[in-house]
């Protein structure tokens, strides 16, 4: 990551290292929100208006995996030649949410499996005229 | 039980890829229900119409185009939008409508005419839609099925040759169904010998876009009595939105709700649980079940989601034979979308077409003996609940 990066989806994340997700916690109820929430909460037994913004956990454990083999269409912004990428649905514990994400690039589906602990980390998305557009990946735990 | 509507004529434009209007599709498919029906246009007093909205063109408002089609002729007009639930929400406001004594005859109809490939989202830079941001990262509709198609591998031991046994079986109903698209027998071997798409899945695992068309025209059942018509009833038409917090992760989103504040639910089990409660029936009264298998590992999911068997037996259930025509509840006999391809407004009404035909014993070479009441499931964007409950 260079200093130019920025981000892919500009307020979903943080940028500085350690990375993490921003999300919202419910003060009423505590029910965690990603993307973050800042109305009213969602959840329905609930009448919260007040939200903390907070960072998600930064790693959890994959509830399932698989891969992109062919170019998603627009608004992916496929490089060429297109490299197949990793694809990890990631059960965060304390938030007891799912997430999705892109697996680390050089990660193949080979590598991965359900129950695995893996990372938050940034990576880049794509590459346009302002440089380095990152996103959150996950990346397996060193075992 | 009073809720219920008569089901006077169903019909259909094949599937494929025709390069025609949907206006067209949808005619074709209007007027073969019509004549199903032996009713005449003139005298169908509320037209409701499936719509697609892809890219927001406004050419497809559904109810008002097939109207003008047909010849204009001042019936009362809806449009509903679902995504892959628009045919159910369109046959719910028709049924409502006749059960609130505001018509006695209407026609539904949906029809499509998709893009090959991969669905996509409008362009432009949209942030604020999550079917965007998924897209723009990477993330299709075939992750989502995989993801599920993996997480039962994982949760299950279902096996790659579990979802090839499913294409398998599909393409072998289909290819007696004169409205499907594809009507080749596969084996085994040539489903994985296909391009991976999304791992596990391969691309004869996935189904296809396709052109189609449905229509049905229902009535109040004082209507069809004293018409000395014995048409299928519909018992019921579910159409539920999720429940906070939702179990998996749904396409478009990115995140599941949270569960750290209340526990969380299954949304498609939920899907025929309502339809279930809405017709006083359950499992064990069907006959037969027409269910969204946009990928075939997801037919699995859906014998659960609909009672079939308990969570982790889809797999038994299907290598017991119990589910392929012959078996004790078939699945899919028209070929699912496994044959059709999907056309999204037209699905859901498709599925209501292939249990009319069976409850009326009219399917051919794929009917199921002595059908008496058949589910149909299926899942629009966002949240859109679909099943539909039809009997004798």
């Amino acid at each position: 990551m260079t200093s130019r990066a920025t981000a892919a989806l500009p307020g979903w994340y943080t940028l500085e290292e350690p990375a993490a997700l921003l999300g919202s916690r419910c003060l009423t109820c505590g029910s965690y929100f990603f993307p973050r929430l800042s109305t009213f909460c969602r959840n329905p037994h609930c009448e919260g208006s007040q939200f903390e913004e907070l960072r998600l956990s930064r790693s959890g454990r994959i509830w399932s995996f698989t891969n992109a083999c062919y170019p998603p269409p627009p608004p992916y912004l496929a490089p060429e030649p297109f490299v197949p990428f990793a694809i990890a649905a990631v059960e965060l514990e304390r938030e007891r949410l799912i997430v999705l994400g892109q697996v680390v690039s050089g990660v193949d589906v080979a590598q991965l499996a359900v129950g695995m602990a893996v990372e938050l980390v940034l990576e880049t998305l794509f590459r346009d005229a302002d440089g380095d557009r990152v996103v959150w990946k996950w990346r397996p735990c060193a075992p | 039980m009073s809720a219920e509507v008569a089901v006077l004529g169903v019909g259909m434009h094949p599937w494929g890829k025709w390069g025609r209007s949907f206006v067209d599709y949808g005619i074709h498919a209007a007027r073969a229900a019509l004549a199903d029906a032996g009713v005449a246009w003139r005298d169908v007093q509320f037209i409701s119409g499936a719509a697609t909205m892809r890219c927001g063109y406004p050419g497809y408002v559904a109810g008002a185009t097939f109207a003008q089609a047909l010849g204009w002729q001042g019936a009362e007009v809806n449009t509903s939008y679902a995504a892959c639930a628009s045919g159910s929400q369109a046959l719910a406001a028709a049924r409502a409508k006749i059960l609130c004594g505001g018509c006695e005859l209407a026609l539904v109809v949906g029809a499509d005419t998709t893009p090959k490939g991969f669905l996509a989202p409008a362009p432009g830079e949209r942030p604020e839609d999550p079917d965007w941001v998924r897209f723009r990262l990477g993330i299709t509709n075939p992750t989502y099925f995989a993801l599920y198609a993996r997480r039962r591998m994982a949760l299950y031991g279902a096996t790659v040759a579990d979802f090839t046994a499913v294409k398998v079986k599909n393409a072998a109903h289909g290819a007696a169904n004169p409205n499907a698209r594809y009507r080749k027998r596969f084996t085994a071997q040539e489903v994985e010998r296909s391009a991976m798409v999304a791992d596990p899945l391969r691309l004869l695992h996935v189904c296809a876009t396709s052109d189609g068309a449905a229509a049905v025209v229902l009535s109040s059942l004082e209507y069809a009595r004293r018409r000395d018509l014995k048409a299928p009833r519909i018992a019921a038409i579910s159409t539920v939105t999720p429940r906070f917090a939702s179990a998996e992760v749904e396409m478009p989103d990115i995140a599941t709700d949270s569960a750290a504040a209340v526990p969380s639910h299954s949304f498609r089990a939920s899907i025929a649980r309502r339809a279930y409660e809405e017709a006083g029936l359950g499992p064990q009264d069907l006959s037969l079940a027409e269910v969204y298998d946009l990928a075939a590992s997801l037919e699995l999911d859906w014998y659960e989601h609909l009672g079939l068997c308990a969570p982790g037996e889809a797999e038994g259930l299907l290598r017991s034979g119990a589910t392929r025509l012959g078996g004790r509840l078939p699945v899919n006999p028209s070929g699912g979308l496994a044959c059709f391809g999907e056309a999204v407004p037209a699905q859901a009404l498709a599925q209501v077409c292939e249990l009319v035909w069976q409850l009326r014993g009219q399917a051919g070479e794929r009917q199921v003996q002595d059908a008496r009441a058949g589910i149909s499931a299926n899942q629009g964007l966002f949240g859109h609940g679909s099943a539909v409950i039809v009997r004798r």
